[in-house]
This record gives C-alpha cells, sequence and structure tokens, in this order.
C-alpha cells in the first residue's frame, strides 16, 4: 500500500517539523517528506489541508482490564476508543485480574490485540509476585514475554527493604521500574485531598505528604540502586518540585502525570461528585499550577490519560465507597491540545509530551514520523468544536467528568504502520 | 491552512452546590442534606415554627394532624436508638405513618444494593426518608436518586453533617441568649470525626456568631479546619476563657485504638470539662452536648447535671425541630 497525505501541517516534535507538507507513506514506514520518493505511485491520497497531522499518541497508562474485568471495559472497546482518539500506542499497567506476573498474562493481552483494530498494546508487568509486594516476580521471563518494564500498580510494597531488591533485580536485567509515589499507610483510608474541601465534606483526606514521603524513599532508592525509574502520575506541587531538584542533581529519573490532574481540582469533588474520585486525589488549586509548570518545564515529561473505564456501579454510592478512576482514553489529545491553547507550553511541546517523550521512556521506535519511521500518526480537524457525551463515546467506561466539555480539535484519521485504523464517517 | 486551534470557551459549571440540591424549583425546602448554604432567614424560620411545636409538646394533647396521611421511612444505616426515637416521636405527633429501617451496611456494601434499597421502599409510595449512614455523602446520593416526589432529611451522614441537630443546638442557644453576634462558642473534643461539630460551625457562621472556637489536639482537628471560619486553640484553658457557650463531643473509644490520642485518662486531664475549667469562661455560660456523654472522658458529671447544663434541654428540642424540619419540607410540597 502506497499513500499519500497531502497539504497536512506536520507537527512532529522530534524532528522539530512545524510546516505544511506532504507525507509519503510505503507499506508500514513513512518514506518521505515534501518531496516524493522516485516512481512513488500512491494507491490513496488523503487530503489534509487544513489539518494537523502529529505522530500516534503513545498513551502510558491505560487500564483495558483483560483479563479478568471484562465487565468493565475488553480489549476491543478500549483500542476502538483509543484509535477514535489519536492513540497509536498504549501501555496497560499491570494490575489485571489475575496480575500481569506471568507470560500467559502478557501472551493473553497480545493475542487480543491482534484481534482487534490495530492499536498497538504494550503490558508492564508486575514488579512483585501477584502484585502482592512480599516476593520478587520474574522479571526475567516477564521481559521475555514483552512487557516494557516493571510496575507495582497501586499495591504497597511489604517493606522498603523488598523495594530495593526490585529495584536492584530489575535494573540487572534492564527493566524499567514504574512507581507510583504513594505512602500507603499515610494514605491511610483517604478518598480525597487532605484540604478544606474534604474538611467541608468530611471525607477522609490523603495529605500531599503520602506522596512526598514515598517519593524521598524513591528517590533514595533510585540513586543507592542505580534502576531506571519512572514515576507514575505526579499529584502535588510539592513532588514536582523534588523531582526537579532530583533531575537537576543529576538523577536519571523520568516522570509523568495524569491530563486530569492538569484542569481539574479537589473543587470539583465538591458536591460529592464520585466521577471524580480518583488515586492519587485531586489537589488543591496550587497544586494544579505546580504541576502545569513541572509539564512546562520538562521535569514531567509525559502527559498520560490513567485510563480506568469503569461499569456504570462503580461510581454509583456514596462517595467513599466508589471505585478511583476516569474513562479518559478520549480526553487525553484533547486535554493536552487544550494545555497548548491555555499558554501553558508551545503545542509542539504539548504533543512531545504524549508522543516522542513517552515512546523515548518505554524504548520504542514510535513517536515521530521521520521517514524510516512507522507510519504512526493522526489528523487533526482543528477547527472541529465538539463536546464529548456518553452517548457517542466509545469506551464502554462512561465514568467521565469531561461530558459536556467544549474541545477544540477532532481526530479524522488514525493510523498504525500505515493502515488506517480509525477514519471519521458522516458529520 | 491550519491555523492555531481556536481559543476555548469557558469551563462547564460544576455540578449544582450542596445547597441548590436541598431546594426545589420554587425554592422551598425539598431535602435537609446540610446547614451549610442555607439562608439565615430560612434557619430563623425553622427555629420560629420550632417554637410553636416546643410549646404544643409540653401539652396533654402532643398530635397535629399536618402531615396525616404522609408516610416517613427512618432509614438507619447505623445504629442509634436516641435519634431515630426523636425523628419517630416527631413524625408521629405530626400525624405520619413511620416505618424503622434498621440495615446493616454489611447487607448494602456495594452502591447497587443501596439504590435497590431505595428503589424498593420507594415502591411503597413513601414521602420522606430520614436518613443515617456512616458515609459522607450518602444524604446526598440518596437526594440525588430519590423520585421527584420524595424528600431526604439527613440524619448523620459520616462526618460531614447532621443539620438537625445542629438546628436544635442553636434552637436551645437562642434559648438562652438573645443575640448571636455577640456569643463566644466553643466547641470541644473530636472536631475531626464530628458531623456535629461542622454543622453546628455552618450554623453559627450563618446566624453571624460573634467568636467560633475549636478546642482540640491537632491530630482531632481536620486540615484547615480554620478554613470553616474557626479559631482554633490546642489548649483548653486559654480557648474557653469569656466564652458563652460550650459544646463538649463525644469521644469514640475507636480514637485511641487508631493513634489519634494516647489515653482516655490523658485526654480527660487536657480536655475533660471540670467544674474548675467551667469557671474560665463567661458567668452565664451554657454547657451542651449532642449525646450521650462519656462521663469522666470529655466532660466530669458534677458539670453534665450541674446548673450549667442544658444537655436534657437539647433532647426535648429534638423533637420540635424535627417536627418543624418535616412540616416544613412535607406540609404543602407534596400533594396527596
Amino acid at each position: 500500500m502506497r499513500l499519500l497525505i497531502e497539504n497536512a501541517h506536520l507537527l512532529d516534535p522530534a524532528q522539530g517539523i512545524d510546516r505544511v507538507t506532504d507525507i509519503y507513506i510505503q507499506k508500514e514506514n513513512v518514506v518521505a517528506l515534501g518531496e516524493a520518493p522516485r516512481d512513488f505511485e500512491p494507491q490513496r491520497r488523503i487530503d489534509a489541508a487544513g489539518r494537523l497531522v502529529i505522530p500516534g499518541v503513545v498513551d502510558m497508562a491505560a487500564r483495558l482490564r483483560e483479563p479478568g474485568q471484562e465487565h468493565k471495559a475488553t480489549v476491543a472497546s478500549e483500542t476502538r476508543a483509543a484509535a477514535s482518539s489519536g492513540i497509536t500506542t498504549l501501555v496497560c499497567p499491570p494490575d489485571t485480574n489475575p496480575p500481569v506476573d506471568s507470560p500467559a498474562e502478557v501472551e493473553l493481552i497480545t493475542r487480543r490485540a491482534k484481534q482487534a483494530c490495530g492499536v498497538r498494546v504494550h503490558a508492564l508487568g508486575a514488579l512483585s509476585a501477584g502484585l502482592a509486594g512480599e516476593q520478587l516476580s520474574e522479571m526475567a521471563a516477564l521481559k521475555r514475554a514483552g512487557v516494557l518494564g516493571v510496575s507495582q500498580a497501586l499495591k504497597p510494597m511489604a517493606s522498603h527493604l523488598l523495594l530495593r531488591r526490585a529495584m536492584e533485580y530489575a535494573a540487572s536485567h534492564g527493566l524499567t521500574v514504574f512507581l507510583h509515589p504513594i505512602d500507603w499507610s499515610l494514605n491511610a483510608k483517604g478518598c480525597v485531598h487532605e484540604g478544606p474541601v474534604g474538611t467541608r465534606l468530611g471525607l477522609p483526606g490523603i495529605p500531599a505528604a503520602a506522596e512526598t514521603a514515598a517519593l524521598g524513599t524513591i528517590l533514595a532508592l533510585t540513586e543507592q540502586t542505580g534502576a531506571r525509574v519512572h514515576l507514575c502520575r505526579l499529584s502535588t506541587a510539592r513532588g514536582a518540585q523534588m523531582l526537579a531538584r532530583a533531575r537537576h542533581d543529576g538523577l536519571p529519573i523520568s516522570a509523568d502525570v495524569a491530563a486530569h490532574q492538569l484542569f481539574l481540582t479537589d473543587m470539583d469533588v465538591a458536591d460529592f461528585n464520585s466521577l471524580c474520585h480518583v488515586m492519587p486525589p485531586l489537589r488543591s488549586q496550587r497544586d494544579r499550577e505546580g504541576l502545569r509548570q513541572a509539564v512546562a518545564d520538562g521535569a514531567i515529561s509525559v502527559i498520560c490519560s490513567d485510563h480506568q473505564p469503569h461499569e456504570a456501579d462503580a461510581k454509583l454510592a456514596p462517595f467513599a465507597q466508589t471505585l478511583p478512576g476516569i474513562s479518559s482514553l478520549e480526553t487525553l489529545l484533547p486535554l493536552t491540545l487544550r494545555l497548548a491553547e491555555e499558554g501553558v507550553l508551545s503545542r509542539a511541546e504539548a504533543v512531545r509530551r504524549i508522543t516522542a517523550n513517552p515512546a523515548a521512556i518505554l524504548g520504542l521506535p514510535v513517536g515521530t514520523l521521520a521517514p524510516g519511521h512507522r507510519a504512526d500518526l493522526c489528523i487533526i480537524d482543528t477547527e472541529a468544536i465538539y463536546r464529548p457525551e456518553a452517548e457517542s463515546w466509545l469506551s464502554q467506561g462512561r465514568n467521565s467528568p469531561f461530558f459536556g466539555w467544549e474541545f477544540a480539535g477532532r481526530v479524522t484519521h488514525t493510523l498504525v504502520a500505515g493502515r488506517v485504523v480509525f477514519e471519521q464517517t458522516g458529520r | 491552512m491550519s491555523e492555531a486551534l481556536s481559543s476555548t470557551r469557558a469551563i462547564p459549571a460544576a455540578g449544582p452546590l450542596p445547597s441548590s440540591l436541598q431546594f426545589n424549583e420554587e425554592g422551598r425546602l425539598r431535602h435537609l442534606l446540610t446547614i451549610e448554604g442555607l439562608p439565615q432567614t430560612l434557619i430563623t424560620e425553622i427555629l420560629d415554627t420550632a417554637e410553636s411545636f416546643a410549646s404544643m409538646n409540653a401539652q396533654a394533647v402532643k398530635k397535629v394532624p399536618l402531615l396525616r396521611g404522609k408516610t416517613v421511612v427512618n432509614l438507619f444505616f447505623e445504629a442509634s436508638t436516641r435519634t431515630r426515637t426523636t425523628f419517630e416521636l416527631a413524625a408521629k405527633r405530626l400525624s405520619a405513618d413511620v416505618l424503622n429501617m434498621n440495615i446493616s451496611t454489611s447487607a448494602t456494601t456495594k452502591g447497587e444494593s443501596l439504590l435497590d434499597t431505595l428503589r424498593n421502599l420507594e415502591a411503597m409510595y413513601v414521602d420522606m426518608f430520614v436518613v443515617r449512614h456512616e458515609s459522607s455523602g450518602a444524604a446526598h446520593f440518596f437526594a440525588r436518586h430519590v423520585a421527584p416526589h420524595v424528600s431526604v432529611l439527613n440524619a448523620g451522614d459520616g462526618r460531614h453533617a447532621h443539620p438537625t441537630q445542629a438546628l436544635l443546638d442553636m434552637f436551645t442557644i437562642r434559648r438562652h441568649k438573645q443575640d448571636f453576634t455577640r456569643l463566644r462558642v466553643a466547641i470541644v473534643g473530636d472536631i475531626l470525626h464530628s458531623r456535629v461539630a461542622r454543622s453546628q460551625i455552618h450554623a453559627l457562621n450563618i446566624l453571624n456568631t460573634g467568636e467560633i472556637r475549636v478546642i482540640a489536639p491537632q491530630s482531632l482537628l481536620p486540615a484547615q479546619v480554620e478554613s470553616l471560619g474557626v479559631h482554633v486553640y490546642n489548649d483548653i484553658r486559654q480557648g474557653l476563657k469569656d466564652v458563652d457557650v460550650i459544646i463538649m463531643l463525644r469521644l469514640q473509644r475507636e480514637r485511641m485504638e487508631s493513634g489519634l490520642l494516647p489515653s482516655e485518662h490523658e485526654f480527660f486531664q487536657l480536655y475533660g470539662l471540670t467544674q474548675e475549667r467551667l469557671a474560665l469562661a463567661h458567668p452565664d455560660c451554657i454547657v451542651m452536648h449532642p449525646g450521650p456523654a462519656n462521663r469522666g472522658v470529655e466532660i466530669d458529671s458534677r458539670v453534665a447535671d450541674g446548673p450549667r447544663s442544658v444537655i436534657l434541654e437539647q433532647v426535648t428540642y429534638g423533637i420540635a425541630v424535627r417536627m418543624a424540619v418535616m412540616s416544613m419540607i412535607m406540609g404543602g410540597s407534596v400533594t396527596p
């Protein structure tokens, strides 16, 4: 298949390209930009005049709920939702049921992904057996099965000592360790940020120190072990400062933030809105500004969806009894573009945080459309204004607080390895 | 060619404020979930209505037909004989039919079954649910999901709110003190876990109380409690100085187990209300307690039973205040 995307405004931060050009695709790869390769006869042309083309979005954290929680979502349903939103690569955390702690689960996810719409699906393996936090997982076997790293997800480790051993063992196998900086004993039974809103609502709070205390431990152990560590879902301004300081001091550590943390605060919980129940919790306005600053500075180099689709019942209870998480595949790109609109950072830098940067941390040869690379991309109609609604949502999880928000920029096509996996119809 | 993404528009409004959920389209009280956000005029109206019921309650015939034909369900997911009884008496004195349901939360740990409980009872044409639940926000949850003709009266949700308790406390204070703007009120003890304290603080602020103090160790205060409009005292001697009203809170034994306090003994040593400490307050100071009091833990018996104590009055007025709230919510807003 030879495909020509004409008159596209290509925005590829990895190459420093931000201009109108033509994109030539042959089989799975981009073969040229601008000038047609010799004898290139396109079998299909897509006129992208007036549209933006960016490398396919790489989402570092998306629960697809398989195996074990198919009543919430499936690989098929969620990859379809991802494709409609410009995401071409997804990484699933290991907290499935059973957890991804042996090659069998990795193979199951990979097999399901092959039967689905074509979006690339990768898994992280469990850092401990069964994610129980008590014994190391068989990381070498997991690596052979193809995991991109290991993670303890949202589960505690029994001790700092075991965390240290696990980091050392992962380092010996060249596996990146993905850690959520949460001190579970300080987290206690909290379900909202500890602050005035939680005080007013009488909901048990989670102090910012639950993050900074854990972060202190992780930074110390990263320095001690030399493990390659990626911090998942920062939520506090203070945590972001600690990260920036550690990076400034030369520690090779990276971090991400969930897109919703850059837009919502604990004020959004104010009416016991269970759709805003997330872990770590939505924090103060000041924290949100601190996170935005860290994203702009590059200390936080990745924005992810932290997609957690739920069945309706999971959110139908008094706040503390609801399950945390937002169905967020379909708002990752629009929220990231909106950051640029709001002047937090340039559009190119915003796009870099959902393409080239996560690809580099995951060690995947995607996130750029330089000739010779896989043609994973999405085409965006930047003029299209739309409001996401539950009825037109593709994820099986309808748990989003962003329904009714107005976004500019709608994905019209998504390609994975040169193949169209999503094309907007009608409208 | 493609322009920069057009700038975006306003962020959508968040959900209704806790207060707005409580009113119907005509602005009448439909549910009572929290004191927060109630207009001062409405609180005054409730207290004035309660006055008329209070005098009636002292008469030989204690029943009026205001809510004849209405059905009230006391839905208690948390054990409480005392509070449930006052709600029951209040409804009966208004001639409503009352059904008491004590449901152990272990049977309804999942949201769907909580909603199922609600739907099943609704199907019996209930007019009002009086709800007590261990989870903050439970009353809001019910209010958001009940049928349009059904009202919800919060009888205590987690640490969040206990509006009728706060109203009966305001009623009691008003009976003894005229002008809230000149009052100093101290609330002493486990503020962190107390829905009573939160509702009292809101009510006192709406009534423009001169000064509201909370007195407790840091481990029993919620984060940034000052944001509720109170002054914080860790030392009871300083905190009680010249106050006109002292409200003691009940200390649950679990607080020691969860490491918030070393012992009941030390708590009493530091924060227990004794006659000696009461002497630091204004000479006309009244002593209140939402009950049941732990004598020797937060309050000395001599104070609880002493001349300044209005603890039993609170219980008496509780019925009148609950009658006022029930009649204002159901009387007229629901067609028979």
